[in-house]
């Protein structure tokens, strides 16, 4: 609690600075506020007055929103439902619904649709009767009108898009977990319920294409750009819920469960339009589960059950528009959007109070454009070094989990980490750790530097208190192990292609050329075999977290580095740095169809650094596409 | 923030408006709940109106003087990029791209969809001299090409994003930002795609952004007759 002194200390310090005449953007600028928005406590300054002009919408001139008011929003899990739920009076099937719903003039369902326009006869469910659905969820995209992202009611309700659970209960942000296992095929209906364009307050378009990211899907299922669907249309998911490599041997039926992914999530992907409807609050939380990671803590790999100690973190930096107090996004943006008021699960800055003991988080970065690096603080003690687990990248398993006191990570990517906080409370008498934020960001271009400890964004603050019985394995113990990695060493690739990142005139383009339209379907993989992608970044002052559909790769090197620690792992977003050259190694089993290869910094994404690609059974020798 | 307009701010130099301030900033608010905020009540349509699209006097290249929101953007769909007659690397293929587009719409373009190249150069670009430029791609009735006073274009240049965040690259006019934008004003729906794309894929673009097939006030309930049956 700061003192009188400080108090007119610090008044003192703003009225200082209000009389040199500097903005709040020149304070951002100068690295004297926290991307929070709070001058930093190392000179003495403390929160003050917003300056910039109403309708504003960037960074520095958010209202202030205190931190630690509200405990950690953990999103419900989706149920599922039978068959006989009203929502599948038309029942699911193979290939889509194409009669015309008279109400809109449109197919009921809007899978078949390929740029808005019904391609009848197409994108019915592969292996749709070799692994028959058993499982069923149903969402609804709505409106919520009653959002609220504190319970600081100095800041009025916000309206979010989202997913519901597929009742009649309001979308949330993030939307529910979906939970699936593998070897138990699911289908997801979603129903598209969202407001007219007109009433989208500002940003927001009302068809959406929800993508899993990064699931084995067949293009019909996976949510990519051009399968968007309209307002009163429903659109059904099917997913085989086996690994890659099910359909050939040596791994069919089951697939390879070295492949199992784990940590996923699912947000809009429609194409020009995915930053604005990821930013106004289509994403979600997928949590998949197998015979070793199964969210029980007695069996298996034997990490923390879910879903009381394995926890979803969706981190989401917003701009708040400081003449109305609601959240805004600029459209007319080119280069990205970091906000500055952090949002964790939807809320600003929130507490969890835990249990000393080991918990799994699920660490996800929802972007638009923001790279984090994630620090536990001790607030009494900010420069000391804390250290956690990392367990899974892009939720995908390590061979074994490592140590660590930071994850980098940009827009799209996961980190599964174990925080074991009855550990940390024993060794370094805390009761109180901050997930802080020490990436420095002030534009959508790339981190500038990381801030010392204690200087940089709390994310959100683990409150610890009494030790409860752990069941988990301790990492520390040693001879925890996952799986092991899919052999690269021993592959000889079919073919290798390059792909260059740049940027012309503003013109986000890979291999010198944006992405013309959905017709515009540059190489063919041949299913099954290897291919050495490399990626490089020659766009000057920009990164990039580049993402592939469909299946994960692995980093062969980074600027001709092996890669390290944490990147030894399979993976589908990969960050590209300042120039940086990436070698890969990839394949594409099982599903034949067009997938998307883009940026994850989804500003980009939507101004054409996208390309489209397809799985043949043959596949062509384009070595530069 | 409570009753802070950008005049208040801009006279915040005055000893008044800084005991205001901190008289509001004051007892006890390093992290407090601060008391109820006053917030603006204003549309989200006038919200972009007020952020990107300025009612700045413009130009056509038939010397014919028009405002910017008011007759050219208000109520209407738009293509607007920014180019100048001399430019040489990326304005010719914009430009042929461009052309190509009105070519392939002639039932739209001047009809429901406007073109608006804006001059980068406008000292230079004098409206003769667009009309030339015009002529000479073969540019037909319902596309502008605009100029104006040199503050009022800067204006319209940031206003609608046409910025580098780099400021050395922002000051070189040849490097200018190659992009389109598209916009359904009354829509609230805009975005923009690269003008070195090809143009059939402009094309397809705009038609996407042009022709919602449900756009109206339907109820939000209007989805009950497909999920009824």
């Amino acid at each position: 609690m700061a003192n009188q002194r400080d108090i007119a200390n610090a008044r003192k310090n703003r009225l200082e600075i209000i009389k040199a005449g500097l903005t709040r953007r020149d304070l951002f600028k100068m690295g004297l506020l926290t991307s929070a928005g709070y001058l930093i406590q190392k000179n003495g300054l403390s929160a003050w007055a917003q300056s910039c002009a109403a309708g504003s919408c960037q960074p520095g001139c958010s209202p202030l929103i205190p931190p630690f008011l509200d405990p950690l929003y953990i999103p419900p899990v989706v149920p599922s439902r039978p068959l006989t739920d009203p929502a599948f009076k038309l029942a699911p099937q193979q290939c889509p619904h194409n009669t015309i719903n008279p109400a809109i003039n449109r197919p009921y369902e809007g899978r078949g649709q390929y740029d808005g326009v019904l391609r009848t006869g197409k994108d019915c469910f592969q292996y749709f009767h070799r692994y028959p659905p058993q499982v069923y969820f149903v969402q609804r995209l709505r409106a919520n009108h009653n959002f609220r992202i504190t319970s600081d009611t100095s800041i009025p309700v916000q309206t979010i898009w989202g997913f519901n659970q597929g009742g009649s209960d309001p979308a949330m942000v993030p939307g529910p977990t979906i939970v699936t296992h593998y070897q138990r095929p699911f289908l997801v209906r979603r129903f598209n319920e969202l407001p007219p364009q007109a009433q989208n307050g500002g940003f927001g378009v009302p068809e959406v294409s929800p993508h899993l990211h990064n699931y084995h899907s067949g293009p019909e299922s996976d949510g990519g750009p051009c399968r968007f669907f309209f307002r009163g249309q429903f659109y059904d998911y099917y997913h085989t819920g086996q690994q890659a490599g099910f359909s050939t041997t040596p791994f069919s039926p089951t697939g390879d469960v070295r492949e199992s992914l784990g940590s996923l999530w699912y947000h809009d992907h429609r194409k020009d339009h995915t930053a604005e409807n990821t930013y106004k609050g289509m994403a979600g939380f997928q949590v998949n589960f197998n015979q070793f990671d199964t969210g029980d803590e007695g069996t298996g790999f034997r990490l923390p059950s879910f879903p009381e100690y394995d926890i979803p973190l969706l981190l989401a930096d917003k701009l708040v528009d400081p003449g109305t107090g609601l959240l805004c996004f600029d459209t007319f943006g080119f280069d990205g959007l970091v906000g500055d008021v952090q949002l964790v699960n939807g809320k600003v800055q929130p507490f969890q109070d835990v249990s000393a003991r080991r918990y799994r988080f699920r660490v996800l970065d929802t972007g638009p454009s923001r790279f984090y690096e994630l620090h536990l603080t001790d607030p009494r003690n900010p420069s000391t070094r804390i250290y956690f687990w990392v367990i899974g990248n892009d939720g995908n398993l390590l061979p074994k989990p490592f140590l660590t006191d930071m994850i980098r990570m940009g827009p799209a990517e996961r980190f599964d980490i174990v925080i074991d906080f009855a550990r940390l409370q024993k060794q370094f008498g805390v009761s109180v750790l901050n997930l802080e934020n020490r990436l420095l960001q002030t534009d959508g271009r790339a981190p500038k530097s990381v801030l010392p400890g204690g200087q940089g964004t709390v994310c959100m603050q683990f409150r610890i208190g009494a030790a409860v019985p752990d069941g988990s394995l301790d990492p520390m113990k040693g001879g925890m192990t996952f799986y092991q990695l899919p052999p690269t060493t021993t592959v000889v690739p079919r073919i290798t292609r390059t792909f260059n990142f740049n940027r012309k005139n503003g013109q986000w383009q890979i291999n010198g050329r944006g992405l013309d339209s959905c017709a515009d379907i540059r190489f063919t993989v041949q299913r099954g075999a290897p291919e050495k992608w490399i990626l490089i970044n020659t766009s000057g002052g920009w990164q990039h977290p580049v993402h592939i559909h469909t299946e994960e790769f692995q980093i062969l090197s980074r600027d001709g580095n092996v890669p390290t620690m944490g990147e030894r792992s399979r993976k589908d977003v990969c960050r590209l740095q300042f120039n940086e050259r990436v070698e890969l190694m990839i394949r594409f089993r099982d599903f034949l169809g067009d997938y998307p290869m883009h940026c994850h910094n989804v500003v980009h994404e939507d101004h054409n650094m996208m390309m489209l690609w397809q799985i043949g059974t043959v596949g062509d020798n384009n070595t530069a596409p | 923030m409570s009753g802070i307009t950008r005049r208040t701010w801009l006279t915040a130099g005055s000893a008044s408006a800084v005991a205001g301030l901190a008289a509001r900033m004051g007892a006890g608010d390093d992290h407090a709940n601060h008391p109820t905020r006053k917030w603006e009540q204003v549309s989200p349509r006038e919200v972009i109106r007020r952020r990107h699209l300025p009612n700045v006097e413009l130009i056509t290249q038939d010397g014919k003087s028009v405002h910017f929101y008011d007759d050219l953007v208000k109520d209407k769909m738009v293509l607007i990029n920014f180019m100048y007659a001399h430019c040489e690397k990326i304005c010719p293929t914009m430009t042929a791209n461009l052309a190509h587009v009105q070519k392939m719409l002639p039932e739209r373009i001047g009809h429901d969809i406007f073109m608006y190249s804006i001059s980068l150069k406008p000292e230079e670009d004098t409206p003769e001299v667009l009309k030339e430029y015009a002529k000479m791609h073969g540019a037909g009735p319902g596309w502008l090409f605009l100029t104006g006073k040199p503050e009022d274009i800067e204006t319209l240049r940031r206003s609608l994003g046409f910025t580098s965040p780099d400021a050395e690259e922002d000051a070189d006019k040849s490097n200018h930002i190659g992009m389109i934008r598209i916009g359904n004003e009354p829509m609230l729906r805009w975005s923009a795609c690269p003008a070195e794309i090809r143009p059939q894929g402009i094309i397809t673009t705009i038609l996407a952004e042009a022709d919602d097939p449900l756009i109206g006030p339907a109820s939000e309930t209007g989805t009950a007759a497909a999920t009824a049956k």
